[in-house]
Parts: C-alpha cells; sequence; structure tokens
C-alpha cells in the first residue's frame, strides 16, 4: 500500500514537474525530459512490472494534459519500463552508468518515434535537423539531469525496499 | 523456477493487456475526441491548482533575488525612473490629444476601434506542454471565466494562439509558432491573403512561414504587417500576427512565401488575454479555400489541412 502510495505520488509529481520547473530550467527551447528518467529508473530498480505500470501511467497523465490522441505516450512509455525492466537483476543499481545508458537509448528511441509518428507523417522529411536540433540535445539535457534525479530516487527506492523487506517482493 | 517463469509470463500478459488498452484509447481519440473530455477535465480540476502553486512559488523564487539589489542601484534607477516619467508624462499628453482626434476621425468614418472593443479576460500561463515537440501551455482561466473552445488568445497587441480545449478552471491554447498551426492571414495594406504556418524548424529564429501569398502586383514588401484575414475560420479579422521579413517568388511564380516575425514574444510569456468573443462562422464549401485550418497532427481529415502543409513543406 504505502509503495503503490509512493509510486502514485512519484508518477503525479514527475508530470507535474515537467510541465512546470522543466520550463523554466530549459536551455534554447529544450527541456529535459523527466519521464523518461522516471519510467528507466524504476524499471531498473524495480523490474518488468513496475517499469511498465510506471511508464504506463506517466504516459497516460502525460496524455490526458496535453494531447489530443490519449494513449500514444502511454504506449510508448510502457514498452519503456518493459524494456529497461529486462535489466533489473543484471546490474547493480547503485551504479550509475547503466541508467545513463539505457536513459540515453530510450530518450532517442522516444524522440523518434515521436519524430516519426507526429512530423514525418505530416511530411517533414527533414529528420537530421529535428535529430541535431531536437533529439540530442534533449538527450544530452536529459543525462544531465539523469545524475541528480536517479541518485533521489535511488534513496527512494532503498526506503521502500527496506520497509517492504517483511513483504511479498522486498528481498531482492 | 517454476514461479520464475509464471512471473515473466504474467508480465507478457500484462505488456500485451496494457499494451491493447493503449491502442484501444488511441482509437478511441480519433475517432470521437469527446469521450475522452470528462477525463480530462476532471483531472484538470484537481492539479492545475497544483501547477498554479509550483509556477506561484518559481515566480516568488526569482521575485527574492530582486531583493538583493542594493540601495545605491536602486536610487539610481529611481532617478532615471523619475526623468522617463517626466518625458512619457509629456508624451502621454500628446498622445491623449491626437487619440481624441482620431476618435472624432473614427466616428466620422464609422470605422470600430480595433480589437480593443472585444470582450477579454486576462489570465497567466501555468504549465507548458511536456515535450520539445509541440508549442502548447495551459492558462488559469477556463469556462467559469467565459473562455470557450477556439477562443482566439492575444498578448502585448499580437496574436498568441488559440484556445484547444477548456476546462472548468483551465484551458489548453495552442500558439501560432506550433508546428501545426496554420492561420489565414491577410497583409493589412494591400489585403492580399496568403496562410501562416509554424514551424518547428524556425524556433531558432523565432519567426513564421508565410505561405500561399498571391501577389500578383508585387505590392507586398518586407516590413508590411500581417494581420488575420476576414475568411478565417476561426481567428477574428484584424488582429496583428507580426511583420514579413522575408519574401520570396514560388517556383510557380504564383505565389509568393517568406518568413513572418510574429509581434508576440513567445519565449518570455508569461500573461495573455482571451478574448471571449468568438468568430461566428456558417461552415460552406464556397468559401472552404484557404481559410484556416486548426487540427492536430494525427487528426488530419480535412482536406485543405493537407494541402498547406504539404505547401509549407517546399
Amino acid at each position: 500500500m504505502r509503495r503503490k502510495l509512493t509510486m502514485a505520488v512519484i508518477i503525479v509529481a514527475s508530470v507535474l514537474l515537467q510541465s512546470t520547473v522543466c520550463q523554466m530550467i530549459s536551455v534554447a527551447s529544450i527541456k529535459p525530459n523527466l519521464l523518461v528518467i522516471v519510467t528507466v529508473a524504476f524499471g531498473l530498480m524495480r523490474g518488468r512490472r513496475d517499469g511498465m505500470l510506471t511508464g504506463f501511467f506517466l504516459g497516460l497523465l502525460n496524455d490526458i494534459f496535453f494531447n489530443t490522441v490519449i494513449g500514444f505516450n502511454a504506449l510508448i512509455y510502457l514498452w519503456v519500463g518493459y524494456f529497461s525492466g529486462n535489466f533489473y537483476r543484471i546490474f547493480y543499481d547503485d551504479d550509475i552508468k547503466t541508467p545513463l545508458l539505457l536513459i540515453s537509448i530510450c530518450d532517442i528511441v522516444y524522440g523518434v518515434i515521436q519524430y516519426g509518428f507526429l512530423f514525418l507523417m505530416r511530411g517533414r522529411i527533414h529528420f537530421f535537423f529535428y535529430l541535431g536540433r531536437v533529439i540530442l540535445p534533449e538527450m544530452i539535457y536529459t543525462l544531465i539531469l539523469t545524475i541528480v534525479v536517479y541518485q533521489v530516487l535511488y534513496a527512494i527506492n532503498r526506503r521502500l525496499v527496506l520497509t517492504d523487506k517483511g513483504g511479498v517482493d522486498g528481498i531482492v | 523456477m517454476k514461479k520464475k517463469t509464471n512471473d515473466t509470463l504474467k508480465n507478457k500478459y500484462l505488456l500485451i493487456g496494457l499494451s491493447i488498452v493503449c491502442v484501444a484509447l488511441i482509437l478511441v481519440s480519433f475517432l470521437d475526441s469527446e469521450v475522452v473530455s470528462p477525463i480530462r477535465q476532471v483531472s484538470g480540476v484537481v492539479i492545475t491548482p497544483i501547477q498554479k502553486g509550483i509556477n506561484g512559488f518559481g515566480s516568488w523564487l526569482s521575485g527574492l533575488t530582486d531583493n538583493f539589489d542594493d540601495a545605491v542601484t536602486l536610487r539610481e534607477r529611481n532617478k532615471e525612473l523619475q526623468e522617463k516619467v517626466n518625458t512619457l508624462t509629456e508624451e502621454n499628453s500628446r498622445l491623449i490629444q491626437d487619440k481624441e482626434e482620431l476618435d472624432r476621425l473614427r466616428e466620422l468614418f464609422e470605422l470600430d476601434g480595433q480589437y480593443e472593443d472585444y470582450e477579454k479576460v486576462g489570465a497567466r500561463v501555468i504549465a507548458m506542454e511536456t515535450g520539445n515537440w509541440f508549442n502548447l501551455f495551459t492558462i488559469d482561466k477556463g469556462s467559469n471565466d467565459g473562455i470557450r473552445k477556439d477562443a482566439n488568445v492575444i498578448s502585448g497587441g499580437g496574436l498568441v494562439g488559440i484556445v484547444t480545449e477548456v476546462g472548468p478552471t483551465w484551458a489548453i491554447v495552442r500558439s501560432i509558432i506550433d508546428d501545426n498551426s496554420n492561420v489565414s492571414a491577410m497583409i493589412s495594406t494591400t489585403s492580399d491573403r496568403c496562410i501562416v504556418a509554424g514551424d518547428l524548424r524556425l524556433i531558432d529564429d523565432g519567426c513564421l512561414n508565410l505561405v500561399k501569398l498571391t501577389d500578383e502586383e508585387n505590392r507586398v514588401h518586407v516590413g508590411d504587417k500581417v494581420v488575420t484575414s476576414y475568411i478565417s475560420e476561426k481567428f477574428l479579422p484584424g488582429i496583428l500576427i507580426g511583420y514579413i521579413s522575408e519574401l520570396n517568388n514560388d517556383s510557380n511564380n504564383l505565389t509568393k512565401s517568406g518568413f513572418v516575425t510574429p509581434a508576440v514574444d513567445f519565449r518570455h510569456l508569461q500573461e495573455v488575454l482571451v478574448i471571449l468573443e468568438l468568430k461566428e462562422y456558417v461552415p460552406s464549401t464556397a468559401v472552404s479555400e484557404g481559410t484556416v485550418v486548426q487540427g492536430d497532427a494525427l487528426r488530419q481529415s480535412e482536406g485543405t489541412q493537407t494541402e498547406s502543409e504539404t505547401e509549407t513543406e517546399q
């Protein structure tokens, strides 16, 4: 219960921060993608199921607010969470290199999908412009933010695991 | 071991199940966007106050740093400002005289004042779209204040965008620099019609695409005012969009295209004015050509939109 509540708070908080604070810290009208960080972090730290659910709800909340088509982002983040959940148990989650690598891959894939469905379909064919102007800068900025945010998420997860130790999914 | 394979299988089912849910949601919102509107209403009521709070906290923080200005600078600035006040007062009295004259002349010509006549409501920008691809933002006023869908949004005398979604206490605005935005416009001096389209590729230059300008007599020049046109479906006529910054002949030699520098500073947008009056428009096929087509990326059912969209991409 406590775990679910914490997750829900984190999900709502990250969508809120993404739409307000990330706007304030944007550089050259590029803002970092907090949602990818949270999804990948939970996939990596808590496994496929939690990664999937985090991604799904994050994307859904985001869609409800800003997109006419509901479910598009939810679908992408769902798969991002599942993908990063595959690396659970393979890597130690206190090592920052794995999340950095995973987040950069996921952010690029996310960018390419956004471009492919929302821009290429409307005849915006200059892929390399969008790659250089939006996708890559967003990835780099996201990586910088990861270094800070991942530590916070890691600490929260540590807490959860410790208090849940007697519970079902406490022992890793 | 048994349990582990069981878990993997369960996860796969969950993944497939949720994917199907997503696809179903996408299809539903494609076919009928009204269905999802209630969900949006409910969640918006809960979340916009928090967004407002976070934003308020941000401006409070930046206000705090301003307090650190020392007294000397403040005194200097005070002196400067006092001088400015004097010159402005002088200028103001002159302008008032001019305005009186203008009013008289307008009355004479039975001209309407420009858009100062429309009923407007001020609103604050409280949140931006979460990604880097589009230019939507949320404002803190909604249907409780009389805002309706398709209401025009202006700021600093120029067109900002159009309301695409309304809740009781909030509304989502698509700005004209958004990649999906097409505004039917005209040149104020010659009344030649054109389309002003937003383009993500121009974000660094801070301008907009101007396409399909019919100007057979070559009377349009760089620096001319671009305003919303009379034939627009959703925009009230005569709202300033910006000024032409570049103009070239198209390869077909019939139309011209170029760039428009918007009158609004979109990077530092904080307060906007929403015009409560909506454009009254009778849908008819006869006048549909070249009208405003405002739509979303995945909702391109109208033929005119695809037409203007491909035009942009020459």
